[in-house]
């Protein structure tokens, strides 16, 4: 039974260019509800671009995005990343918010919930995520892995259907990398369904149901995490693996 | 010891200074007061408006919001006062019955502020990273939305010290309102001081001015200062009792 009210994802055909820089070149991506698919791929190759255009932060110039086997590229884009979390490299909280009212602040503006019970809910995504003690605290004052943390129960206060992870370790110093894999692969434990974007190959191996290799705008390889890691087919994800293993 | 003597009579005159300080602090201080804080709101309002435009993504509204700022930052305050003073002046006169020149007044100043705390909110608003309004959509808040909670308060917070710096320009800016001629209990504190200095040939009664905009303006810089050190070191935090890391570690023995 899964914790959350999870969905599943596609995205069909995606294509976006800036100008003359084709980024995404037709990508597909499924992921069936409850799943966590990674996306591996050198710097550049558009696996940041494609979370963004998956949850419409920039819109798709072709293609389809299907919520739960619906497109949902006619609704309205704010009310569909009410339904889908996203957590950033940098964090991205809010330094002058305190941290509850980090979690609270969709709640309360969005899901127009009464200050206390937003306030209330907040804490309990915090005690989720082991931070409930730094609830009033800034978000300077936390480590980065902290900090991380926060952002996941920000993104989990919406309970959102499918979370997005932006490369969410890539700015954590080495020894806070740890706590914030084992609340990723908690919530994949969890029923969650998760598109994670990451360098991290142990978490993309271990924790994942499917993998997809990304390249210059396309998708060169995907499956599941055995086939990827241990029999690549094309050059390219061989080369790649050769290089981060 | 004649010259210096005459130099302490003409510049700190005790009595002639002690002769005008019940009506500036009365009137002068009180109506400069008036005039500042007035448009320096006002001018707030505007200039947030004209933030918004400056950074939006319609281009027309940029363009609209550019002029606007290059038009009343490039041309001096005298010029402003007097063609709105003296232009609209007789205009609100005939629909109003009032001849009290502060509106304009206040009006001219306001329209001149606006364009430089625009400027000031602007930069203010474009120095908040881009990961701001980018977390504030992802969770789901429209761009107004996301401009109004998370990106502009940030920017605010951020230009502080150069709004102060703006509202002390408009306490001295304030002054040139005697151009519109002014009843006595109209005057703010340059008048009334340049007024007593005109009838008694002493320049000791400006120099009372001068200190009442000292006294004025000295304290804002500090809190300037102030302002802009606490943004750099961040606010002084009480420490919390971290109950969860107390059940190991240092603070679990003691």
């Amino acid at each position: 039974m899964s914790e959350f009210a999870s969905g599943s994802l596609t995205g069909k055909n995606l294509h976006l260019s800036f100008g003359s820089n084709h980024v995404l070149r037709g990508i597909d991506l499924h992921v069936a509800t409850g799943t966590t698919a990674s996306v591996i791929g050198p710097s550049g190759s558009g696996k940041s671009t494609l979370l963004r255009v998956m949850n419409r932060l920039i819109e798709p110039d072709q293609g389809d995005i299907l919520l739960d086997g619906r497109s949902v590229l006619k609704d309205n884009p704010d009310e569909l990343r009410q339904r889908i979390g996203m957590v950033f490299q940098q964090f991205n909280l809010f330094p002058h918010k305190t941290v509850v009212d980090n979690v609270s602040l969709a709640l309360r503006k969005l899901r127009k919930l009464p200050a206390e019970q937003a306030r209330a809910e907040a804490l309990e995504q915090l005690d989720l995520v082991g931070l409930k003690h730094k609830a009033d605290a800034r978000p300077a004052n936390l480590s980065g892995g902290q900090q991380q943390r926060v952002a996941i129960a920000r993104a989990l206060a919406m309970k959102p259907e499918v979370m997005f992870f932006d490369e969410a370790t890539s700015a954590l110093d080495p020894e806070l990398v740890k706590g914030v894999l084992a609340l990723m692969a908690d919530l994949a434990k969890g029923g969650m369904t998760m598109v994670v974007v990451t360098h991290e190959m142990g978490f993309s191996r271990n924790v994942s149901d499917t993998v997809t290799f990304m390249d210059a705008g396309v998708v060169v390889e995907s499956g599941s995490p055995e086939q990827i890691f241990t029999s690549p087919r094309t050059e390219r994800l061989q080369g790649f693996l050769a290089d981060v293993l | 010891m004649d010259a210096l003597d005459q130099l302490v009579k003409t510049f700190f005159d005790w009595e002639a200074m002690a002769a005008v300080l019940p009506n500036m602090i009365m009137f002068g201080l009180r109506n400069t007061l008036i005039l500042a804080v007035s448009s320096g709101v006002l001018g707030c309002i505007l200039g947030m408006v004209l933030a918004v435009m400056g950074t939006s993504r319609s281009t027309a509204l940029r363009v609209l919001s550019r002029i606007y700022t290059d038009v009343f930052r490039g041309v001096p305050a005298i010029v402003v006062i007097l063609l709105i003073g003296l232009g609209l002046g007789p205009i609100v006169r005939a629909l109003t019955g009032s001849t009290n020149p502060f509106p304009l007044a206040i009006f001219a100043l306001t329209l001149m502020a606006a364009a430089y705390i625009g400027e000031i909110f602007r930069s203010g608003i474009q120095s908040v990273e881009k990961g701001q309004l980018e977390a504030s959509r992802a969770l789901g808040f429209s761009y107004s939305s996301s401009m109004r909670l998370v990106v502009i308060p940030q920017g605010i917070r951020r230009v502080l010290p150069a709004l102060v710096n703006q509202f002390i320009t408009l306490i001295k800016d304030s002054s040139l309102i005697y151009l519109l001629g002014l009843l006595a209990s109209e005057r703010e504190i340059f008048r009334i001081g340049n007024d007593a200095a005109a009838n008694t040939g002493n320049l000791s009664p400006l120099v009372a001015a001068a200190f009442m905009y000292l006294i004025l303006t000295v304290p804002l810089t500090h809190l300037v200062n102030y302002i802009d050190k606490r943004l750099r070191t961040g606010r002084p935090e009480k420490r919390q009792p971290d109950d969860a890391a107390a059940l190991i570690g240092k603070g679990a023995q003691a």
